[in-house]
Parts: C-alpha cells; sequence; structure tokens
C-alpha cells in the first residue's frame, strides 16, 4: 500500500523518462546515498575502510562492468583479473612517468587503456559463441598476468617483481598510499562508483544498451532487425573493459597500493567476480553491488565468527571458509537462479500490498 | 642420427605424450557436456579428490590407518575409490543437479565451480593440504629400450598413460556404442526430451555419466599423481585441460584425443623453440592463444559439433 505507484501522475517527458520513475525508489536511493556520502565518513576508521568499504565498493565497480558484458550483452568472459591488472599496471605507469597527473585523469586514463585492451580480445567474440568464448577469454587472463609479471618495464625494472602506488594528492588532498586518510579514500572511491553506476544505468537503458540486449537474446535475430554485431559487441567489451580496468586502477591504487601480479590479479578475480554478477544478478546494476556486498563481506564474517568465535586455527577456518563459499553458492543458485536482484524485485512485488493481502 | 632431428623428435614425442595427459582430463569434461550440457569446473577439483581418497586408501597414516589400524593393496584401494566417485556423482545429482535442470548453461558452470570450491574444501579438511606421493606401482624413470636403442629420452610413466589413456577410450567407445546404457547416453545426449519420451530416466543417467568421469577423474588424478605427487595444484590441471577442450570441441571424445595432442605438441613446441625469445614461462597462455587461433577457422572446434542457428 505504502509502495505504488498510484497517483504518481507523470505529466512531462523528463518525469516519464526519468531514472527512477516511483517517487518510493528515488527517497530510497536518496536516503542510501545520503546515509553512504554524509554520515558514513564520519564514522568509519581504518579497518571499515580497508576491510569492507573499499573492496566491496571497487568489486561492485568491477562487477558491473562485468555485468555489462554478461549480463547485459550476454558474451560471458573469463577475463576480468586479467583487465584489472591491465588498468592496475596503467595507473603505475602513467603516475610514476607523469608524477604531476592528477589522479582522476589516471584513473580513467587506465579506463581508457583497458578499454582498447578489452577490445582487441573481444575480436574473437564476433566469430566464437558461448562456453568456446568463455575459455578463450581464458587466453587474455593467461596472457595478460604472464605479460605484467615476464616484463621489467611493466614493474619500473624493481627486482621484487611487486608495483607499489606512490603517494598522490589531488586538490592537496593525500589519497593514495597508506598515509591518507580512510575517509578521504572511502569518499573518492564513492564518488567513482556512484558516477559509474549513474552511468551504467544510463547507457543500459539507451540506444546501446537495448542493442546489446538484443545480441543478448538472439544475435541472428538482432543482426536482422539491422544491429550490427560487430558494433555491438565490441563496445560492450569496450566500456565493460574500461569499468573494470577503472576497477583495477582503484583496486591497486586506492586500496592495496601494492600488488604482485600473479597474486592479486589472477584468475580467482575473474572467478569471483562472475560470482558476484551471478549471485547478484545478471543483467542488474542493483544486482553488480548486491552481489560485490555479498561475496566481499560474507568470507570476512564468516572469518570473525569462526576463528573469533569459535577460536579455530586460521588454516582451518580457511578450508572452512571455502567449502561454505562453495555450498552457499550452490544454495543460492538452487533457491534463485537468477539472483539477489530477482528477490528484490519479487519482494517489491509483494510490497506492493502489504500490509494488505489482496 | 643428427642431434638437432633427434631433440626435435624428442620433443614431438614428449609433446605427445604429454597431450595424453591433457586428454585424459579433458575426456571427463567432454563426457558430461555431451550427456548433460553442462560444464564441469570441477573436473580437475574431481581428479584432485579422487586422487586424495586412493591416497588415503593405502598410505600409512590416512583415515582408514588410524581407524582401523590397516591400508588397503593398490586393487582394493582403486575399486574402494571408484565406489567413492560413484557416490559422489549420486550426491551431487541428488543434491545439486536436480534443482538446477533447465537452468541456463552459465549458471549450471558456475554451480560447478561452487561445486568445486566445496571439494576443494572437503579434500583439504579431510586429507591435510601436505604434498603426497602417490605410488601405484606404475614404472618410473626414463625408457631405458628407447633410450639405448634410440637415444630417446622418454618417461615409462607417459607410455604408460598414454597406453591406459588408449585402453580407457576403447572401453568408453564401446561402452557407448554396444551397451544398453551407452544407447540411453547417447540418446540423452542428442536430444533430453525424446529421450524422457521414450522411458530414458535422465537422472539415472546422470548419475551413470558423473560416475563414469569421476573414474575418468581417477584415471588422470592416478597418473598425474605419480607424476608429481597429489597436491592442489593438481586441480588446475583442469585449466590445462580447457584449450584441448575447445580445440577438439566441447562434444567429442575423438576431439578430446587429438585436441590433447595438438596441444601438447604444440606446447612442447613453443616452449623449445619459440620461449627463449621471449623469456620462457609461456605455457601458461600459449595453449590458450593455439586454441583460439584455431577456433577463428572453426568456431565449434576441430571435431565439435557443427553448431546450427534459426531464428
Amino acid at each position: 500500500m505504502f509502495y505504488r505507484e498510484a497517483g504518481q501522475f507523470k505529466d512531462n517527458y523528463a518525469s516519464d523518462q526519468a531514472l527512477f520513475p516511483i517517487a518510493q525508489d528515488r527517497w530510497f536511493v536518496m536516503i542510501v546515498m545520503g546515509i553512504a556520502f554524509v554520515i558514513v565518513p564520519f564514522y568509519i576508521d581504518d579497518y571499515w575502510t580497508n576491510a569492507i568499504m573499499l573492496p566491496f565498493l571497487i568489486y561492485a565497480l568491477a562487477a558491473i562492468g562485468l555485468n555489462l558484458l554478461t549480463g547485459y550483452c550476454g558474451q560471458v568472459s573469463l577475463g576480468t583479473g586479467g583487465f584489472m591488472a591491465v588498468g592496475a599496471f596503467s595507473t603505475f605507469k602513467l603516475t610514476t612517468a607523469f608524477p604531476e597527473l592528477n589522479f582522476i585523469i589516471v584513473v580513467l586514463l587506465s579506463g581508457a587503456i583497458t578499454a582498447s585492451v578489452g577490445v582487441v580480445f573481444g575480436i574473437p567474440s564476433l566469430r566464437i559463441k558461448g562456453f568456446y568464448l568463455a575459455v578463450a577469454t581464458l587466453a587474455a587472463q593467461f596472457f595478460l598476468v604472464w605479460m605484467f609479471n615476464k616484463f621489467g618495464w611493466f614493474l619500473n625494472y624493481n627486482p621484487t617483481g611487486q608495483i607499489h602506488m606512490p603517494p598522490r594528492e589531488i586538490f592537496g588532498v593525500l589519497i593514495t598510499g597508506p598515509r591518507a586518510a580512510p575517509e578521504v579514500k572511502y569518499l573518492f572511491v564513492l564518488i567513482f562508483v556512484s558516477l559509474c553506476a549513474l552511468a551504467a544505468k544510463n547507457i543500459v537503458r539507451g540506444r546501446v544498451g537495448r542493442s546489446w540486449m538484443a545480441i543478448r537474446d538472439m544475435d541472428i535475430a538482432a543482426e536482422l532487425i539491422g544491429i550490427r554485431p560487430l558494433e555491438a559487441k565490441l563496445t560492450a567489451f569496450a566500456v565493460s573493459s574500461f569499468y573494470v580496468g577503472m576497477a583495477g586502477s582503484l583496486y591497486f591504487g586506492i586500496w592495496l597500493g601494492a600488488a604482485e601480479p600473479i597474486e592479486a590479479f589472477g584468475i580467482e578475480q575473474s572467478f569471483l567476480v562472475l560470482f558476484m554478477i551471478i549471485i547478484g544478478g545478471l543483467g542488474s546494476i542493483l544486482g553488480s553491488f548486491l552481489g560485490a556486498a555479498f561475496i566481499t563481506l560474507m568470507p570476512i564474517l564468516m572469518k570473525n565468527f569462526m576463528v573469533d568465535g569459535l577460536g579455530l586455527a586460521v588454516v582451518t577456518a580457511k578450508h572452512i571458509e571455502i567449502t561454505m563459499l562453495g555450498v552457499l553458492i550452490l544454495f543460492f543458485l538452487i533457491v534463485e537462479p537468477h539472483g539477489f536482484a530477482r528477490l528484490w524485485q519479487i519482494a517489491k512485488e509483494k510490497l506492493r500490498l502489504w500490509p494488505f493481502p489482496h | 642420427m643428427n642431434p638437432e632431428l633427434l631433440f626435435f623428435f624428442e620433443t614431438v614425442i614428449g609433446g605427445l605424450m604429454a597431450g595424453v595427459m591433457y586428454s585424459l582430463v579433458a575426456l571427463g569434461f567432454v563426457l558430461i557436456f555431451k550427456a548433460s550440457g553442462i560444464f564441469n569446473f570441477a573436473q580437475g577439483v574431481m581428479c584432485l579428490f579422487a586422487a586424495l581418497a586412493l591416497y588415503d586408501f593405502m598410505a600409512p597414516g590416512g583415515w582408514v590407518d588410524r581407524w582401523f589400524g590397516f591400508t588397503f593393496p593398490v586393487w582394493a584401494a582403486i575399486a574402494l575409490t571408484i565406489v567413492v566417485m560413484i557416490i559422489l556423482a549420486w550426491l551431487i545429482e541428488r543434491f545439486v543437479l536436480q534443482y538446477l535442470v533447465k537452468q541456463e548453461p552459465i549458471i549450471l558452470f558456475m554451480a560447478t565451480i561452487g561445486l568445486a570450491y566445496v571439494l576443494e574444501g572437503i579434500g583439504d579438511i579431510l586429507f591435510g593440504s601436505d604434498v603426497k606421493p602417490l605410488d601405484v606401482g606404475i614404472p618410473q624413470g626414463a625408457s631405458d629400450w628407447l633410450w639405448d636403442n634410440f637415444n630417446l629420452y622418454i618417461e615409462k610413466l607417459e607410455i604408460f598413460a598414454a597406453a591406459t589413456a588408449a585402453v580407457l577410450v576403447t572401453v568408453l567407445a564401446i561402452f557407448f556404442q554396444r551397451t544398453r546404457i551407452g544407447r540411453a547416453l547417447r540418446a540423452v545426449a542428442d536430444d533430453h526430451q525424446a529421450a524422457l519420451s521414450v522411458g530414458i530416466s535422465l537422472r539415472t543417467i546422470w548419475v551413470i555419466v558423473w560416475s563414469v568421469s569421476g573414474i575418468v577423474a581417477l584415471v588422470a588424478g592416478i597418473m598425474w599423481g605419480s607424476k608429481s605427487g597429489v597436491q592442489f595444484s593438481l586441480s588446475l590441471i583442469a585449466l590445462k585441460a580447457l584449450p584441448v577442450l575447445i580445440l577438439g570441441g566441447f562434444t567429442s571424445v575423438p576431439g578430446a584425443i587429438v585436441g590433447g595432442l595438438i596441444i601438447g605438441v604444440g606446447e612442447k613446441l613453443a616452449e623449445v623453440y619459440f620461449g627463449p625469445y621471449v623469456g620462457g614461462a609461456i605455457e601458461n597462455w600459449f595453449a590458450y592463444m593455439l586454441a583460439l587461433v584455431f577456433l577463428l577457422f572453426r568456431p565449434q572446434g576441430l571435431f565439435g559439433e557443427r553448431i546450427i542457428e534459426r531464428v
């Protein structure tokens, strides 16, 4: 009864095309954003930033990127880790080569570089489909990580094989490196992720997004109604890689601060992000956030519960954690194969009537 | 013989043998994909799990030894492990697949990754994550006869693996072509609904297919386990088998074998003749690139069924 569109009249084109046509949705999003921007920064500390908020936001960004490609355009990719590595290494090379460059521009440029790499590895998708494509994208994953590990130029010839993020300021405020204030890091990433999510939401309902969905649903039919598969698939790869590249850039630059290619960008990363979008919901921006929240928070909760609560050894807890992660994934796939986003939709349907039965 | 030519032959034969080992893993994938359309990412972990169980049955210090004070001989341990794999197949069907019938392929794929995590975790909890030397009596070391007569250095283990693979493929072929269950399997692979309508139980078939690929996983696990010890990295051979799979085609048993041989030889040759120019360690991605190039010409793999799409 409280959540419904009755009585909300659209009397101009702007309100007809609003991103959230129902007022209650708008308020909800505004309240969440208000809390995230105004209240959280006052209470956040180092642990909350580094262990919870940054991973959540950064993985959400990567998940949105992959969701654009897999959920909206139907091209399964297992190369996310490799593309995140491209973003991270672009950031590293750009900040060390041009120390004066504004970090915002560095992140955007890293995204752009990743997008161009993504397009190259997206070319096979024009011929290869389904699981053949998924396995083929693993070529990107393994090749890119190998390349970053192998050639000293990417590492600035650091003998430890690691890359370190130098401290950088934007507008006089330190935002990278261990000395940067946690709330500054949080806010910076939050602004980035919110803007990107907003952009993604708009891309997918525009012409480009609709052509992706047509390709996803049936590519031959899409071709017949005049959508160019080449254009649609390659833009999907480009935009998706742009997002994933920015996520990789923030992942390395703001969150980790130091990274080693094989450890930080292995195939596990690719699977993790894929899990996020499957559990969150394919073809849903909200689902990307929910999936990222679930996958990043659940291990922390389980670890806290088992190590601190039950007093298990860390190694045993790790094994149980892997098992439980697998069980939970299976559980959610069985209960709701369309992910949290679908659950949210069902909840909204129910809310229309609530608290009345009919 | 000319030493360079000899070296070339040695590389090629070494590649063929390594390819057979990849094929063994890829076979398990093909069986499940054919019968149920599931891309079973857990195949590699199943190899690890089978090898761990086998080790545990026959090695001193395992669960059997601790609880009952004796260990099984090799043949009994293998038989018991087969039983374990069949039970595992039944459990997977009962608790996972049954609920996921008719879901999108990607959901099923994700489910098998979840399954891989579960098996990996359980394997670690039960058997520990240290490296275990697996010895089931497969001859080790280089073959003296080939070394003496042809100056070729070939591992006995790899010859044994090749022979086993040949036997395995023959048995599977007979099983698929000649037996009642095999015919039912092929019917299911062809068309789920038509198979159901003539009275074939899909669930039984799935249990059988998963059992068979569990047994194939055991064979692969024994070979790889004897070669490099039973350890977590054994589950990563799934990643080695994937390029074999897309090269040969997801639906073809001969494809898995031929694909494995091509990948094995290509990889070895590239490592020897091309690797030094780019700094080596290319075996992680070279197979994928090779498969990718093949795929550009044949998108369904070398032996895969032709993909026909209609609107």
